[in-house]
């Protein structure tokens, strides 16, 4: 039998690197996809709490961070073209047009 | 280590160390093709856990959808992996202690968990006895019918949103 809290480490983790990935990358798709990590690890930790507290609640809650994901990477997929358009860097670092 | 034991461990160390890949590649078809090993591995954990609908729905969505869109969007840019840039930002220590410090404070609150809240009543037994998927939508359609339609909606304006976005002329 796997102990809960196993599960708990593992989302954890898989949230730190996430986080790690997001504010040390400078590729703007590296960014990104950190961001859907930290998603999935928040998802394993909802199941992983339903199973154990034989709800349901985790499961339906995780279908609807899935949606949400999808919506919110298309549209940020959406802005990074519309931005390439003007200016073709990928590198965060380099865009600084609203700089003081 | 019991056979489950000894799979979960499979799982959870190949999680992790596909996840540090993923963050730290230089080409990003990489990062994205160790994230869909990534998101398999995670349908399998699912499994595990007794949630067969949501582990077909990672696969169908993440698999099948946002990393095709991730795919689509690295190939329409024709992004070349450059050799002499620099990977990480100049402050990237400070990601990483960030990082760190989130870890040790996720598994400090996970030891002073002693009381868990009461257990519900879809218990495994319950839940296979129908089947996931005929469980989940009795529930999705009845009781959280709500959040259902506003899920819709936020797809609507998210269709809406990037078809604007992409348009040359308003």
């Amino acid at each position: 039998m796997v102990p809960l809290s196993w599960y708990i480490i593992l989302s954890a983790v898989m949230f730190s690197i996430g986080v790690f990935g997001f504010l040390a990358r400078r590729n703007l798709i590296i960014m990104f996809i950190s961001i859907e990590l930290m998603l999935n690890s928040a998802n394993i930790s909802l199941v992983a709490f339903s199973h154990y507290l034989q709800s349901i609640n985790g499961q339906i809650m995780a279908f609807f961070v899935i949606t949400v994901a999808a919506a919110e990477a298309a549209i940020g997929l959406a802005i990074l073209i519309a931005f390439y358009k003007n200016n073709p860097t990928m590198k965060v670092d380099e865009i600084d047009l609203l700089k003081g | 280590m019991t056979m489950v034991q000894f799979f979960f461990a499979y799982f959870a160390i190949t999680m992790t160390v596909l996840s540090v890949l993923v963050v730290t590649r230089r080409n990003p078809v990489h990062s994205v093709l160790l994230m869909l090993i990534l998101f398999i591995h995670i349908a399998g954990l699912y499994l595990f856990l007794n949630a067969e609908f949501l582990a077909a729905v990672q696969i169908i969505v993440y698999a099948g959808a946002i990393l095709v869109l991730f795919l689509f969007v690295i190939m329409l840019l024709n992004l070349k992996t450059e050799e002499k840039v620099r990977k990480f930002q100049n402050q990237w220590p400070i990601g990483a202690g960030i990082g760190a410090i989130l870890v040790i404070f996720f598994v400090s609150i996970l030891r002073k968990i002693t009381v868990l809240a009461p257990l519900g009543d879809y218990s495994v037994e319950r839940i296979q006895s129908e089947g996931a998927m005929m469980t989940i939508g009795k529930v999705l359609y009845s009781q959280y019918l709500l959040p259902f339609e506003i899920a819709s909606l936020i797809l609507l304006v998210a269709i809406i949103g990037a078809v604007v976005l992409a348009k040359r002329r308003i």
